[in-house]
């Protein structure tokens, strides 16, 4: 993509969310269906989105409920909303022990009961919160992130709403239940299935289905490969041209393995720093260590990030740069080893479980690869919705840390998940897309040595 | 699997022998629990071919199938195993008690005793609960349906999805239930058979571990526990007696037929004998074990449970559907859930390993008292200032992860404690900053040993959590996010034999 499409992206993005703003206003009448599903690729503006829905819903003369999955979501966008809207009323349900940046709000009413909060445009609480209600009904509700809620949550929530819009990203983690069982398999309100799909198991001819078509966050460099890789049938472009966003590094390097791993991810938005072939504990002190090594000499680089926010350039914070992991146990020893590399703010370097970064974003990032150093690809290593977050949360530049001998595991280890009748085959693959994944970033490969 | 039970295997391996990995057992054993060894026809999803079952070592019934593709036959052998079934559920049903109530029920009556079922491994409970689906919807009266063999289903279905619970020990699967407790030198896949899984916690005299198991490999001296049978045995024993008998049978000649059934029973119960006395030795092995504290209160939900399915049973309750409408799947996934996270909390308050490992984890941990503010002051919900004494553990465990929870120690599991600060000390270590959240008692003056002294080695594990689950809609009210209320109320199932 150019400079010169730009301007369509900009159309074709704002296109879609009027569409998506026409299908609620047509919805409004009666009988005329039970509501949305908008998927969206990574940063492509689906928060942005789920306010203007609100601010369009109430303008209608509508009171609506927003049902988010987690409390700093819910307080990320009461208060946005406050920001951008001053007149609306906007109530915040909350628990009983809330201690949240809202807390003594004055644009933002905090209560723990609906009751107090009748009178407001809208009322935001967590899926968890909604579900302790009772006798409270709205027309409309939107839910956020419906990907990552548990259809049993929805079960608790709907009775409440009538019609909805539901924004999500398809391609992020799947929600997560501990029981193991094939009892529900097939059945199309299976329990453990994301509300999205037990909603359009039962409603796909009430439903419109809508996406988003354009990532801001990601860069033409990522968006080649992540559009592909993870959302094979509903592509997506980037919203950026190729040289719109710049990395430039302002002290130089000692050209280190290192640094040459940080000059490819600065060139081409991608990198592979790849350790040799080892069987390893998951929590590889040569991996951890080599993760926040390369995010550390970032900072310890004098990184500067150009940018369409930015077109003068800004010096990248340690807040700007996190590190992807897989297990807790891993996030723990990256953090140590960042604040044994003595480069001052490493310590605040964002590290963190694919779980936990769902939904953010940042400058750069660095990814522990889940497969790195592993005997086997278990099913959780394999999911393609884990390796999707890791891989699509940067606005410049991704660098992903490995063992070398991934490919191979891979063919050693096809998927052997048991096939269920009625349960349609899961795309993306999780084995394709690491695949995938592997063969594009070959070209960006720095293969240390020792 | 954890680093100190994959620790543990590497020592059973080493040792020639199991390593233990509880202090104590966290399943309940009744004093007569009715142990069941089923085999299978070959080929056949459901076709019983013997039973043993009994509640002493020393008094088993066998129950035989001379053609279990026979329907007739089938039905029969379903007959009597109801009558063994379900009197050993009998003796528990009226022996009942009033309990009192709590604040999340209100007193119910509770039977003092619940019956338990054992069997060797998970294929045989499966099959109990495929014997269950094949038995449930006969109706008396209907195709040679009869109402014992139908009450024979609901409770095989009783026990098996009960089974599902973490903690509940209605239903008893030996093999897993020993290797929760022992880790071996093998893998997974070889201690899921009972045989080679004994021969490593208690190998015989001059045999290690390795050695035992590779010998209880042989399938004379040590035939399969069920249901599937050694092939072997079905061509050179029960395939000329099952013919013999076809034979008879085809020419009318009774005495010919019976002394076939005979000879059948005979192989048969050669097959069953060995796993017999391999279960009960395995149970003995249990039985050596103490009691966790915490089964106490897991049982009295069996219990209950199992009064529950009494009563529906005698007020002649439909039998449990095929599939779980949404709701019932919703409710039944949190309660697993639920019952999952209790039975993790409590077993490591119990147990020290359990524990130990929990600190490998991030989600317990241990340490040093290091500080501590007898006359902090909190706030309570309603913004009164109330004591709250602190105190600082310092750990070289992992941080925990979930710094929400209420953790206690298990010296002390009434006085709760939250974590107010996690901040690293050092390269290795952190600083926790914990807060007491009750058991400080109602007096004006603290109790002495409210909060540990400086200097004190201390442990703190997430507390179970008994809070209730949400209001679910009922079925009825199964919103249009689900399909909406189902067609038929009870989604009426239709008898079909799996």
């Amino acid at each position: 993509m150019t400079a010169t499409d730009l301007p369509d992206a900009s159309a074709a993005s704002e296109a879609a969310v009027r569409a998506i703003l026409d299908d609620l206003a047509a919805l409004t009448a009666p009988g005329a269906g039970r509501g949305v599903v908008v998927d969206s690729p990574p940063g492509a503006g689906k928060s942005t989105l789920v306010r203007r829905a609100a601010r369009a819903l109430v303008a209608a003369g509508e009171q609506i409920m927003i049902v988010a999955q987690t409390n700093n979501q819910v307080d990320d966008l009461a208060s946005r909303l406050a920001a951008e809207a001053p007149a609306l009323r906007i109530g915040r349900l909350s628990s009983t022990d809330y201690r949240g940046p809202l807390l003594g709000s004055t644009v933002v009413r905090v209560a723990t009961k609906p009751a107090e909060l009748d009178d407001c445009h809208i009322t935001l609480g967590t899926a968890a919160k909604w579900a302790t209600v009772e006798g409270h009904h709205r027309r409309w509700a939107i839910v956020d992130e419906a990907y990552q809620m548990r259809s049993d949550a929805l079960l608790l929530v709907a009775p409440q709403f009538d019609r909805a819009l539901f924004v999500g990203d398809p391609g992020q983690l799947d929600p997560f239940a501990v029981v193991e069982t094939d009892r529900w398999a097939g059945l199309a309100y299976d329990p453990r299935l994301n509300a999205v799909d037990v909603l359009l198991n039962h409603n796909a001819d009430t439903v419109v289905q809508r996406r988003l078509p354009v990532s801001w966050r990601l860069p033409p460099s990522a968006a080649a490969l992540v559009s592909p890789a993870f959302y094979p049938y509903t592509g997506f472009a980037a919203g950026t041209a190729e040289e719109e966003r710049r990395l430039e590094f302002t002290v130089a390097g000692i050209g280190s393995a290192l640094d040459e791993t940080l000059e490819t991810a600065r060139r081409h938005g991608w990198a592979l720093h790849e350790l040799p072939a080892r069987h390893t504990q998951r929590t590889d002190p040569q991996v951890c260590g080599a993760a926040a090594a390369l995010a550390a000499r970032f900072l310890a680089r004098g990184t500067v990030e150009r940018c369409e926010h930015h077109p003068d350039g800004r010096a990248l914070t340690p807040a700007d740069i996190a590190v992807g992991v897989v297990h807790r146990d891993q996030a723990d020893q990256v953090r140590r080893a960042l604040a044994g590399t003595g480069v001052a703010g490493a310590e605040e370097i964002v590290v963190d479980t694919a779980n936990r970064l769902q939904g953010r974003e940042f400058e750069v990032v660095v990814v522990v690869h889940p497969l790195s150093g592993r005997r086997d690809a278990t099913a959780f290593h394999l999911e393609a919705g884990r390796l999707c977050v890791l891989t699509s949360r940067h606005r410049h530049a991704c660098v992903v840390v490995a063992r070398a001998g991934i490919p191979d595991l891979l063919d050693a280890h096809p998927v052997d998940d048991p096939v269920h009748l009625n349960v349609p085959v899961k795309f993306p693959d999780g084995w394709e897309a690491h695949h995938t994944l592997l063969a594009h970033l070959e070209p960006y490969k720095t293969a240390v040595t020792g | 699997m954890s680093t100190l039970a994959a620790l543990a295997r590497l020592r059973a391996a080493r040792q020639g022998r199991a390593e233990p990995l509880c202090r104590v057992r966290h399943h309940h054993l009744t004093d007569e629990p009715l142990v069941l060894v089923v085999l299978n026809l070959s080929g056949e999803a459901t076709a019983p071919l013997a039973c043993m079952a009994g509640t002493r070592r020393d008094e088993a019934v066998t129950l035989t199938v001379p053609q279990p593709r026979n329907r007739d036959l089938r039905q029969e052998f379903y007959r009597e195993l109801a009558a063994v079934v379900l009197a050993h559920i009998a003796r528990c049903e009226d022996d009942r008690q009033e309990l009192p109530a709590t604040r999340t029920r209100p007193a119910q009556p509770i039977c003092t005793d619940a019956p338990q079922l054992v069997v060797a491994n998970r294929p045989t409970a499966d099959y109990l609960r495929l014997m269950g689906r094949a038995t449930r919807f006969q109706r008396p009266g209907e195709d040679g349906g009869d109402q014992a063999v139908a009450h024979l289903g609901q409770w095989l279905t009783f026990f098996t999805e009960r089974a599902e619970y973490p903690g509940s020990s209605l239903l008893l699967t030996l093999t897993e239930q020993l290797t929760a407790h022992w880790a071996t030198g093998q893998s997974r896949l070889e201690d899921a058979n009972l045989a080679k899984l004994l021969a490593w916690i208690d190998p015989p005299d001059g045999l290690d571990g390795a050695r035992a198991a590779l010998a209880a490999e042989n399938p004379v001296d040590f035939p399969p526990a069920g249901p599937a049978t050694d092939p072997t045995f079905d061509e050179v024993e029960l395939q000329p007696a099952m013919q013999a008998y076809d034979e008879a049978v085809a020419a009318g000649d009774e005495e010919a037929a019976r002394q076939a059934a005979a000879r059948l029973r005979q192989a048969v119960a050669g097959q069953l004998a060995p796993t017999w006395q391999r279960i009960w030795d395995g149970l003995e092995l249990l039985r050596a074990i103490p009691e966790a504290a915490g089964c106490l209160r897991r049982w009295e939900d069996d219990r209950l449970r199992f009064t529950a399915m009494s009563q529906h049973i005698r007020d002649g309750g439909p039998p449990q559907p095929i599939h779980d409408r949404a709701v019932d799947a919703a409710i039944r996934l949190a309660s697993l859930e639920r019952a999952q996270q209790l039975f993790d909390d409590q077993r490591a308050l119990d147990d020290p390993f359990v524990l130990a490992e929990r600190r490998t984890t991030g989600e317990a941990f241990g340490g040093v008292v290091v500080d501590r503010d007898l006359e902090h002051l909190g706030q309570s919900p309603t913004g009164r200032p109330v004591r709250r004494p602190r105190f600082t553990v310092r750990t070289e465990d992992p941080p925990p992860y979930d710094t929400t929870r209420t953790l206690a120690s298990p010296r002390h599991p009434g006085k709760t404690v939250r974590i107010c600060q996690v901040t690293p000390d050092g390269p290795q270590a952190h600083l926790i900053l914990l807060e007491l959240v009750s058991g400080m008692g109602n007096r004006k003056e603290l109790p002495p040993d409210v909060v540990p002294d400086i200097g004190e080695t201390v442990c703190y594990t997430p507390v179970p959590s008994w809070r209730g689950s949400p209001k679910y809609p009922a079925a009825e009210e199964t919103p249009w996010t689900h399909g909406g209320p189902p067609s038929q109320p009870g989604d009426v199932p239709q008898p079909e034999e799996p």
